[in-house]
């Protein structure tokens, strides 16, 4: 008998090749909407050329822009990455003290855990008008609303996982002796921190959501103020650059963290293929 | 291969974007549709259509014309210039930089009005627009907002290099106003007078200084209205009856102008006093010979020079000559090989006559 579909593998060269095709297809895809939008209006903005994606690319991240005098594109590129990594930074430590104690102090998450459940149902974007006054249009609310965004669900997850330690653990660390605060620094963290960095990584996409709203709204500088300001005009081949660009970083980002995560907290990986 | 290239185009051919060719295959055809947005000045539109003035004047042509409301007001320019509408409702400066910048030859059929105080610049704690220099501003960039602050700084010998901007949407430029640290904003109606309402807050430049310059029109795309001038008497015809019906003190027109104040969120006083800011050409003799004068060259000319030194002409553009528009008479702006705007006294000058 034949082997199994489900049996079968694709070599190194036929999983390169695999998964390099759709992405082929999809350029492919383009060039001929684009080719025929450009027959019938040569100006058309919607589906660029790859050559004048091409000269926009160029204006945009290796000349210095006449009106303002930097690069455009890394201007942007360094505003928006500090705005994110602070609030990612920020939300992250946030939810490593208020999840951790949610998740090991049964007093504590009696008070906290049931606000934080609701404060992670409002809608962010939806609190945006009232973060404007609150923290001002500049710096800090972009900031605070990636915080608002995505603290909340790093914090239950956190406690979520916390609770789903074997008891086992606990009881073991306590009939050696171990105080709450020792349980915490040796029990506890050594296995949630590679699970709150995780978590993290499912949160970069909304944290770039926010980053672009709240930058679309009222910013100077940033990759999603000058998207919404060149969608102005239909400036398709500096939108289409951007947008690739912002997919990069954030998977440059994702991998980071992950490689980050295998190194520090190497006993994560092992543990996780011996089960 | 497993995938012939025949089959990638037709998979691309059934894509819907990149299936249709921007602008419309133009030929002789009976339904159209129109974007329209809430403003001021514009409102005349959805009340028309519900109330069948619009039907009444597009069968009288047998044609059908529908009036499709876009919630985001550069969505719809952005959807008339990818061919999904046949015209939209549209600012000059605008209806430059999006449609005929990207090639897309639009002819503007109506001057609606333009705004003689829809636009303001407001500044906080401060009395005189002199006070803006240094400030950092608060505006929708690249819009009639920035054109405005720019022909103000100019009037009083200030550059835009004299002050920063900062782009902020229109739906929450009102709150932006109320926050502390914005001291200076650029905005139109109805957030301007939501702004202006609160006491530290004083406006220090307005479109009643430029007159004219910013002016509200219904375009259509040229290609679709050479072969259907049904579509632009159609709209002409609608267009005055609504205006003259509205324009009337008595208990009809007040009706009417009621029903577009709540069609645009808002009262009758309150529309009634967006209506004060709003030069409407009630009288379409006004409207023609507007579109025929020489100021509207001038004011063309000042918009286009606006929008090549912002680049939003294209970033490939050489000068500003590089979209050609056209006036009645003959009259170009700009390369001539390359008419993209231009503007049509031919439905105005009807509806004067009387001829629709």
């Amino acid at each position: 008998m034949a082997r199994r579909w489900i049996n079968r593998h694709p070599g190194r060269a036929e999983r390169l090749f695999l998964g390099l095709l759709p992405f082929l297809i999809l350029i492919l895809v383009y060039a001929t909407g684009s080719a025929m939008r450009l027959e019938v209006n040569p100006n058309d903005k919607l589906l660029p050329s790859f050559a004048s994606l091409g000269n926009a690319i160029a204006r945009v991240a290796f000349s210095t822009d006449p009106r303002t005098g930097v690069v455009l594109l890394w201007a942007d590129t360094a505003a928006s990455l500090e705005r994110l990594v602070l609030g990612l930074v920020i939300a992250t430590a946030l939810s490593l003290v208020i999840g951790v104690v949610n998740g090991v102090l049964p007093y504590v998450r009696a008070g906290l855990s049931p606000m934080v459940a609701i404060v992670s149902m409002i809608p962010p974007m939806a609190l945006l008008p009232v973060l404007f006054i609150v923290f001002g249009l500049d710096e800090l609310s972009k900031v605070v609303l990636i915080v608002i965004g995505i603290a909340p669900f790093l914090m239950r997850d956190l406690e979520a996982r916390i609770l789903e330690m074997p008891g086992e653990q606990l009881i073991k660390a306590q009939t050696l002796g171990a105080s709450s605060w020792q349980i915490v620094l040796r029990v506890v963290l050594p296995q949630m921190l590679p699970r709150l960095i995780d978590a993290v990584r499912l949160s970069l996409g909304p944290a770039w959501l926010f980053l672009i709203s709240a930058e679309a709204i009222a910013a100077d500088v940033g990759l999603g103020y000058r998207i919404f300001l060149v969608r102005r005009y239909l400036a398709m081949d500096v939108i289409l650059p951007y947008v690739v660009w912002i997919t990069l970083l954030a998977l440059i980002f994702d991998i980071a963290l992950k490689r980050f995560n295998a190194w520090v907290f190497p006993w994560m990986e092992a543990g996780r293929r011996s089960a | 291969m497993a995938f012939p290239l025949k089959t990638l185009f037709a998979a691309a051919a059934m894509t819907g974007l990149l299936a249709s060719p921007a602008p419309l295959l133009a030929a002789e055809k009976t339904d159209f549709k129109i974007a329209w947005t809430i403003y001021a000045g514009w409102m005349p539109w959805p009340y028309a259509q519900e109330h069948g003035i619009v039907k009444k004047w597009a069968d009288k042509y047998g044609i059908s014309i529908e009036f499709q409301q876009i919630n985001d007001y550069v969505e719809s320019i952005n959807q008339y210039t990818a061919g999904k509408f046949d015209g939209v409702l549209v600012t000059n400066m605008d209806a430059l930089t999006i449609p005929a910048a990207g090639g897309v030859d639009t002819s503007v059929v109506l001057v609606g009005d333009y705004s003689n105080g829809n636009d303001g610049v407001v500044l906080k704690g401060a009395k005189s627009l002199a006070d803006i220099k240094g400030q950092k501003v608060n505006l929708v960039e690249l819009s009639v907002s920035h054109y405005l602050l720019a022909r103000g700084l100019d009037s009083i010998g200030l550059k835009e290099s004299d002050v920063s901007t900062v782009n902020t949407s229109d739906a929450d430029i009102v709150a932006a106003a109320a926050s502390p640290d914005v001291t200076a904003v650029v905005a139109w109606n109805p957030q301007l007078a939501e702004i202006k309402k609160s006491p530290d807050m004083t406006e220090v430049f307005d479109s009643t200084k430029i007159p004219g310059e910013i002016m509200d029109l219904a375009v259509v795309n040229t290609e679709t209205l050479k072969d259907n001038p049904k579509l632009g008497k159609a709209l002409a015809g609608a267009w005055f009856e609504t205006l003259a019906l509205m324009a009337r003190d008595d208990a009809e027109g007040k009706a009417a102008r009621e029903e577009m104040a709540k069609l645009s969120g808002t009262d009758l006083p309150g529309y009634d006093a967006q209506l004060k800011t709003t030069y409407l050409y009630t009288d379409p003799k006004d409207a023609a010979a507007f579109t025929r004068s020489d100021d509207i060259v001038k004011y063309m000319d000042l918009v286009r020079s606006f929008s090549f030194e912002h680049n939003l002409l294209g970033e490939g553009a050489a000068s500003k000559d590089v979209v050609g528009i056209a006036f009645p008479g003959g009259k170009v702006l700009g390369d001539a090989a390359n008419v993209k705007l231009r503007f049509d006294d031919t439905y105005e000058q009807l509806a004067a006559d009387g001829k629709l």
